[in-house]
């Protein structure tokens, strides 16, 4: 099996996590964003771990301990989404901006 | 190229492909959808590369739990369900640039350091057994694993503690006497800085104001 193939697909995921995280706007969808990047990391963790022949198997351990960290994050953060959007009714990143300079831009209560 | 290598670029193609219409759809519903066939194409590859308790784990925790978890937020933050065209901010122009200069470097860097890298996928059939990993967290990895538990004790009580609205400090109440704003005129450095009453003139054709509308 060739190496470059799982490898390259993991770093196109990531990529595509990376313009999602910094272009989307909802945070929800940023979140799913966040969730690509680890999936591509995942996978490279998987194909590592099989190309060593890791006896101990580290790299799919920690591809279960990213995958429940992922699950994790992702209850808080949609509490933290939640929480943001029953104080302010918007998830929009882009207008929450009351911890910026600018103050004035700020979406107020 | 091996079957192997046919089978994993094919799902490669799947899930790098639903990845970017996860980023690039305009209905939110759609992008969680999509994110279902990212992450099962994934565990396909994660059958290919012969980890097979990964790839169920992927399954269950991914596409049965994270996604049904990121619909619920959907739902409950009233998200646009249909077409919405603001979903993307401004700068999105700047994050293309970014993401495809990061996936340049990381692909060429990758290809450049492992073109001539192979490995027998055939001898490694076996290694991602629910046995095999299970044997490895509960003997190597169970310190991790145990720390692993405990942080998920804090994130589910952290996740109740802040979705409960009747704990946690109290809503701040409404200031009875809000400061002043900024008057238009005579706002020079020595302007009379005092609190406006109820009883000013403004605030009474205010009042008025509001009555009629």
């Amino acid at each position: 099996m060739h190496l470059v193939y799982p490898v390259v697909i993991a770093a196109l995921l990531f990529s595509a996590g990376v313009y999602g995280v910094l272009a989307r706007r909802n945070a929800i969808l940023v979140l799913m964003s966040v969730e690509l990047m680890l999936n591509a990391v995942n996978l490279n963790l998987v194909v590592f771990d099989m190309r060593w022949a890791d006896r101990l198997h580290g790299g799919q351990v920690l591809t279960l301990f990213v995958i429940v960290l992922a699950a994790a994050e992702v209850g808080l953060g949609l509490a933290l989404v939640l929480l943001i959007y029953r104080n302010r009714q918007t998830v929009d990143v882009d207008r929450l901006r009351t911890l910026g300079e600018h103050e004035e831009e700020g979406v107020r209560q | 190229m091996t079957t192997a290598d046919i089978v994993i670029v094919l799902l490669g193609v799947v899930t790098v492909g639903s990845g970017v219409m996860v980023v690039g759809t305009r209905q939110i519903v759609h992008a969680a959808l999509w994110l279902v066939v990212s992450f099962g194409s994934l565990a396909a590859s994660y059958v290919v590369l012969a980890a097979e308790f990964v790839a169920w784990v992927q399954v269950l925790i991914y596409v049965g739990a994270v996604v049904v978890l990121l619909l619920f937020g959907v739902m409950l933050t009233r998200a646009p369900i249909g077409r919405s065209d603001d979903l993307d901010s401004g700068n999105r122009i700047v994050a293309l640039v970014v993401a495809v200069a990061a996936a340049a470097v990381l692909v060429t860097t990758l290809v450049r350091g492992f073109r001539d890298a192979y490995f027998p996928l055939k001898a490694r059939v076996g290694t991602g057994s629910s046995a095999t990993i299970g044997a490895s967290l509960f003997r190597t990895w169970v310190l991790p694993f145990e720390a692993l538990s405990v942080l998920l004790l804090a994130a589910l009580i952290g996740a109740i503690v802040l979705s409960r609205s009747d704990i946690g400090p109290k809503a701040i109440e409404e200031d009875p006497e809000p400061p002043a704003r900024p008057r238009r005129r005579g706002d020079g450095p020595l302007a009379r800085r005092r609190t406006r009453g109820p009883d000013d003139e403004d605030t009474i054709v205010l009042a008025r104001i509001d009555e009629e509308v």
